[in-house]
C-alpha cells in the first residue's frame, strides 16, 4: 500500500505534465468545488494577522480561487500598539480594523461567525450560526488560548478582577480602567510566562509604557515584574532604557528568585511565588501560559504541548490532510510568535497553497520577522531576524538580524519609534488594508 | 487517500480529484522574486506602497533600491533596522528583489 496524499499527487502531475493533457479530456467530477466551473474553495478560520493577510494573498496571487473568512468579531483589535491604549497615548479606535477591504477590494467572503468544529475528514468547517462549510484546503489562525488550569486560582472569570489583557479588547479596557482608578502610591504587578508565548517582548513594552503613564500621573507608585522566566527577549535594552527614563520605578524580579508564581488568590489580589511570602499589589496583569487556539484541539492538529506542528515549508499540518495552520498556533521553527511573522507565514502559505492547487512548484519561501518595541512614546528599539528553510526548518540566516545597538544617541532611539508606528501602518494595511 | 498499488480505480479517483482542482486554477507559477519581495511588505506596505513613515519603495527604480540594499548590506549606509535586513539576502536576490519592487 502506498498512501498517496492528494497534495503529493497533484505535485506528481504537475511535474509529469499529466495535468494539462488530461485537461483538454475535460474531465469533471461533482461533489469536489461545489457549483461546476467555480474555483476551489478556501476557507480561512480566524481574521487576525495570519487569517486576514492569508486571505487576501491568496485572492491577488489567483483571483480564481473562492476564499472566505469566518471571524468570530466583527472587526479585529490589534494586540500590537495595545500597550500604548494602556499607557493612555492612543485610543481604542486607533488599534481597531474593520474588514471591509477584505470584503469590497479583495473579493473575501467575510462571514462574522464562530467556527465551533473542523471535520478534517469530510473536509468541512461547523459553524455556531448554523450550517456548515466545505473547504477543498482550510487554514486555521486563531492565535492562542490559555492553559487556565496551569495557575492554581485562576480561571477565565478572574479575568474581571486580574485582566491577562493579552488579546486586545475588553480585557484592555479593563486593565486600562483598574490603572486610571489606582491612587498615586499604589503597586502594579506584571506577571508574564515562560516561553513560549505571544510576544516574547511584549510584557516588557508593556510595563514601560504603563510606567511612563504612572511616571507622569502617579509618580510615587511602583511596578513589578513576576517573571517566570530568568531572562527575556531585548534584555539589555529594556533594563538600560528603563535606568534611564524610570530610574527606581520598575523591578524586574526572576523566576528562580521568586518571580514564578504558582497560585494566585483574585479576591484579595495577592500571588504565591515558588519561593517566598505572596505578594499584594493594587493592580495586577497576569499573563496566563498559552496554548494554540481552542478550536484546533478537537480536531486533532495539535502536538502534546498544545501547539500545531505543521510542514514548515507549507504550513501543512503534520497531523490532519488539507488543513494549514499558521500564526501563533503553529510551530513555526524559530520564529517568534508575533504579528509580523503571522503576517509573513500567512503569505508564504497562500503561495503554497495557491502552487498546490495549481499544481505548480513554489519556489523556496524567505521568512520575516521584527518586533519593535516602544519604552517611551519617542524611544523605540527592535529585535530582527530573515529566515530561511534548512532542513525542513525555519532557521536564522546566518549573519543577518539582530537587537538595536546599545548606546545610541537619543536620535536613533527616536527614529525608532518613529518606524515603530510607521510598520504599524504599513502591516495593518498589508493585512486588512 | 489511501492509494493501493494495485487497485486501479482508487487511482483513477485520486486522479480526478487532482484533476478537477488543477483545472479550475489557471495559477501562473509564483516566482522566487515574488516569494522573497512580499516579506518586505511587513515594513514597507503591500507593494512597497508604505502608508507611514517607513519610505515608500515600490516604483522606484531597480538600480536605486538594489544599490540601497548593498549598501545597508555592507554598512556602507546607515539606518536603524535595514541593515539588519539586507544582510539575509545574497546579492543575486537583492537583484530580484529590486527589479520586483521596480514593477510596481
Ligand atoms: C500586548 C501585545 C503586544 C503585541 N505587540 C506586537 C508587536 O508589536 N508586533 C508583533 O508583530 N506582534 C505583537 N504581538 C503579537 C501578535 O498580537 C500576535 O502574534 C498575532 O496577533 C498572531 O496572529 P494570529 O493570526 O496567529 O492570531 P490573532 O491575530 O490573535 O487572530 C486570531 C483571530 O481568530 C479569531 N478566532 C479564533 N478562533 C476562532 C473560531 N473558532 N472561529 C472564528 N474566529 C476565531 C479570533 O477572534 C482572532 O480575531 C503583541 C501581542 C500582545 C499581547
Ligand atoms: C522592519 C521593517 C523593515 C523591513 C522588514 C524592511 N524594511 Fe526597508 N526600510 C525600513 C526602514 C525603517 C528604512 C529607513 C532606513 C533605516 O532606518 O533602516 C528602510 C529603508 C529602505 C530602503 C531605502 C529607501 C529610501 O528611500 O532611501 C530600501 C530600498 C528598502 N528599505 C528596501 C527594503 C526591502 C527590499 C526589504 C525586503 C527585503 C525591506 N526593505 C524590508 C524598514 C524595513
Amino acid at each position: 500500500m502506498i498512501k498517496l496524499s492528494r497534495r503529493k499527487f497533484i505535485r506528481l502531475l504537475g511535474a509529469t505534465g499529466t495535468v494539462s493533457a488530461l485537461g483538454t479530456l475535460g474531465v469533471t467530477l461533482g461533489g469536489c468545488s461545489g457549483k461546476p466551473g467555480a474555483g476551489p474553495r478556501v476557507v480561512v478560520v480566524g481574521g487576525g494577522f495570519g487569517g486576514a493577510t492569508c486571505a487576501k494573498y491568496l485572492r491577488r496571487f489567483n483571483p480564481s480561487i473562492q476564499v472566505t473568512l469566518v471571524e468570530r468579531n466583527a472587526s479585529f483589535v490589534t494586540c500590537p500598539f495595545s500597550n500604548t491604549v494602556l499607557g493612555g497615548l492612543q485610543d481604542m479606535d486607533s488599534i481597531q480594523h474593520s474588514y471591509d477591504a477584505l470584503r469590497m477590494q479583495h473579493g473575501v467572503k467575510v462571514l462574522q461567525d464562530q467556527v465551533t468544529a473542523i471535520d478534517p475528514a469530510g473536509n468541512r468547517v461547523t459553524l455556531q450560526g448554523g450550517g456548515e462549510l466545505e473547504y477543498d484546503r482550510l487554514v486555521v489562525s486563531p492565535g492562542i488560548d490559555f492553559r487556565w488550569d496551569s495557575i492554581e486560582g485562576l480561571d477565565e472569570s478572574t479575568s474581571d478582577t486580574i485582566p491577562h489583557a493579552w488579546k486586545a479588547g475588553p480585557q484592555t479596557i479593563t486593565l486600562r480602567s483598574q490603572l486610571e482608578t489606582m491612587a498615586d502610591g499604589g503597586v502594579v504587578i506584571i506577571a508574564p510566562p515562560d516561553n513560549p508565548f505571544r510576544c516574547p517582548p511584549g510584557p516588557y513594552e508593556r510595563a514601560s509604557l504603563i510606567v511612563n503613564y504612572l511616571k507622569t500621573y502617579k509618580p510615587r507608585s511602583k511596578l513589578l515584574i513576576l517573571d517566570a522566566k530568568d531572562k527575556f527577549s531585548k534584555q539589555g535594552l529594556f533594563m538600560q532604557a528603563w535606568e534611564q527614563l524610570y530610574p527606581g520605578m520598575i523591578e524586574w524580579v526572576k523566576g528562580s528568585d521568586g518571580g514564578k508564581i504558582y497560585r494566585v488568590d483574585a479576591a484579595n489580589r495577592t500571588l504565591h511565588p515558588e519561593i517566598g511570602d505572596p505578594v499584594t499589589a493594587d493592580v495586577i496583569n497576569f499573563i496566563p501560559p498559552q496554548q494554540a487556539g481552542a478550536i484546533v484541539h478537537a480536531a486533532g492538529l495539535v502536538n502534546a504541548d498544545g501547539w500545531c506542528p505543521v510542514d514548515q515549508r507549507t504550513f501543512a499540518s503534520t497531523l490532519q490532510p488539507n488543513i494549514h495552520v499558521i500564526g501563533d498556533a503553529s510551530i513555526a521553527g524559530k520564529m517568534p510568535k508575533s504579528g509580523f511573522a503571522a503576517n509573513s507565514q500567512a503569505k508564504v502559505c497562500a503561495a503554497a497553497i495557491v502552487s498546490e492547487l495549481g499544481g505548480t512548484a513554489m519556489p523556496d519561501p524567505s521568512y520575516v520577522n521584527t518586533c519593535y518595541s516602544l519604552v517611551a512614546p519617542d524611544y523605540g528599539i527592535s529585535v530582527a531576524a530573515v529566515y530561511r528553510l534548512q532542513d525542513g526548518k525555519i532557521v536564522k540566516v546566518e549573519g543577518s538580524g539582530g537587537v538595536s545597538p546599545m548606546d545610541v544617541p537619543a536620535e536613533y532611539r527616536r527614529d525608532e519609534a518613529r518606524y515603530a508606528r510607521g510598520w504599524y501602518q504599513s502591516i495593518t494595511q498589508d493585512a486588512f488594508g | 487517500m489511501l492509494v493501493s498499488n494495485t487497485t486501479f480505480r482508487g487511482l483513477l479517483v485520486a486522479l480526478a480529484i487532482g484533476l478537477l482542482t488543477t483545472l479550475q486554477v489557471q495559477a501562473d507559477e509564483i516566482s522566487r522574486a515574488t516569494l522573497l519581495s512580499i516579506s518586505c511588505a511587513g515594513c514597507h506596505g503591500t507593494d512597497g506602497k508604505s502608508p507611514g513613515s517607513i519610505p515608500v519603495i515600490g516604483g522606484k527604480s531597480s538600480d536605486f533600491i538594489a544599490t540601497a540594499l548593498r549598501q545597508f548590506s555592507s554598512g556602507e549606509r546607515a539606518g536603524t533596522v535595514m541593515g539588519r535586513h539586507a544582510t539575509g539576502y545574497t546579492d543575486e536576490e537583492i537583484q530580484l528583489i529590486a527589479d520586483y519592487f521596480a514593477g510596481r
